[in-house]
């Protein structure tokens, strides 16, 4: 296996080649916010909170897409990076309807968690408030997609892990949607084994599972190495 | 910041579009309000029934969200008397639940809530006249007047309060922790 060399913080590092920039970058040990990441599914880029500076060239790159190559230079951490990141987290807040205090995950969302960690105490942009209904036409489980911020975890979880591929997405930029089926109730999509992979994988809550109330939906994402590391290298993890 | 005879500091708290959480969590700084009191003058406040908001403040903390023109005419008079505004909370801060009307028609809303529903309704001469008329859009504070602190929180924790308040009679700037900035 080939190995490349680069320079990440101004810390020369050797990665794997074909291995992701963020993958390399959380080899060092270095903290880097994601939102759409999720180990066990395919990357995607769709946040773009993972992206950094590639010296030599003028725009960002988000680093979940981005394989290493030899002799790359980069930086993970600038003002550029922090103030485009508080960016694309104040557009989340204001694309849709984040009350916090009326969600199920309070205190246990990633979305929430990330806007902490970056220092985004209040939105510049104006709410959108667009007119959004719940589905709750699952048997188990309920999507909220006011408070989906179109990560595609739960897309993947579905078509790549439990190989149903219920869930997909509908339209584009803003009228974009996670739909189950082809856009019918949730509740009615006859390929849906309500596994409940996607509620787990959500980061937000805009998947939750039915009866849950504010701030008591506990989500687990480790199952998911859990379950693949069962499947493919047979590796199970009682404990 | 200390700018009345007695040397204190003229702290005044607003309440617009809001449930009043964040003034209990004001009072749940429970035996720490004693200092605050023996630092601070509250020049005005729901909790201190002063009928006119007065020149001159230092600090300001404002609750809730701009539901109507009563609130945004106070908070444009809050802006211009006070040194220093802080949206106290969510609501202020986000719009936060009272801002969930903003996906409803208004009108339709005020038809549901006042006159569709049981019981007698009031005259329709009431909405508007002596009731302050809803804005069309719940606004949180600083899309209505320039806000210094944010103070997020549903409410805010009586340790981040505490925080800004400690910060802020020392005169630095307030920098709340990681924990401290969370939404909710």
């Amino acid at each position: 296996m080939s190995v490349v060399t680069l320079t990440i913080n101004d810390k020369l590092v050797s990665a794997q080649a074909g291995q992701s920039l963020l993958s390399a970058i959380k080899d060092q040990g270095i903290d880097i916010p994601t939102l759409c990441c999720l180990e066990g599914l395919t990357d995607w880029g769709g946040c773009r909170l993972c992206m950094v500076e590639v010296v030599g060239s003028p725009r960002l790159v988000a680093s979940c897409v981005t394989p290493v190559a030899e002799g790359m230079v980069i930086q993970t951490e600038s003002q550029r990076l922090t103030a485009y990141r508080k960016m694309i987290v104040e557009l989340l807040l204001s694309e849709r309807n984040h009350i916090c205090a009326s969600c199920v995950m309070n205190g246990g969302c990633e979305l929430q968690s990330v806007a902490a960690k970056l220092g985004v105490d209040h939105v510049r942009y104006d709410y959108l408030c667009p007119d959004l209904p719940m589905d709750a036409s699952h048997e188990r489980n309920v999507m909220d997609p006011n408070r989906c911020i179109l990560c595609t975890r739960c897309v993947r979880v579905c078509d790549q892990v439990e190989g149903a591929h219920t869930l997909d997405v509908m339209g584009r930029g803003i009228q974009q949607r996670v739909i189950a089926g082809l856009n019918q109730a949730w509740g009615t999509s006859r390929s849906c084994t309500k596994c409940g992979k996607c509620v787990q994988v959500c980061p937000t809550g805009a998947l939750f599972k039915k009866g849950a109330t504010a701030a008591e939906m506990e989500k687990q994402h480790d199952f998911l190495i859990w379950i693949l590391d069962g499947r493919e290298k047979k590796i199970w993890r009682w404990s | 910041m200390t700018t009345t005879a007695s040397n204190k500091v003229r702290l005044a708290t607003a309440w617009f579009g809001g449930c009043a959480g964040c003034h209990m969590s004001l009072l749940d700084l429970d035996e720490r309000l004693i200092d605050v009191v023996g630092l601070v003058d509250i020049v005005y406040s729901p909790v201190a029934d002063i009928k006119v908001f007065p020149e001159g403040v230092d600090v300001t903390l404002v609750e809730g969200a701009c539901c109507n023109d009563e609130n945004v005419h106070l908070a444009h008079e809050v802006r211009e008397r006070s040194k220093i505004v802080i949206a106290f909370g969510d609501c202020a801060v986000t719009g936060n639940v009272p801002s969930m009307r903003n996906r409803l028609d208004r009108d339709q809303m005020i038809n549901s809530v006042y006159f569709e529903g049981p019981g007698k309704p009031p005259p329709t001469s009431v909405l508007g006249h002596f009731l302050p008329t809803l804005i069309p859009k719940v606004l949180p504070l600083h899309q209505v007047i320039p806000v210094d602190i944010f103070l997020p929180g549903c409410p805010p924790d009586p340790e981040r309060i505490w925080a800004a308040i400690v910060a802020l009679l020392k005169g630095e700037p307030v920098l709340l922790p990681e924990e401290m900035r969370s939404f909710g």
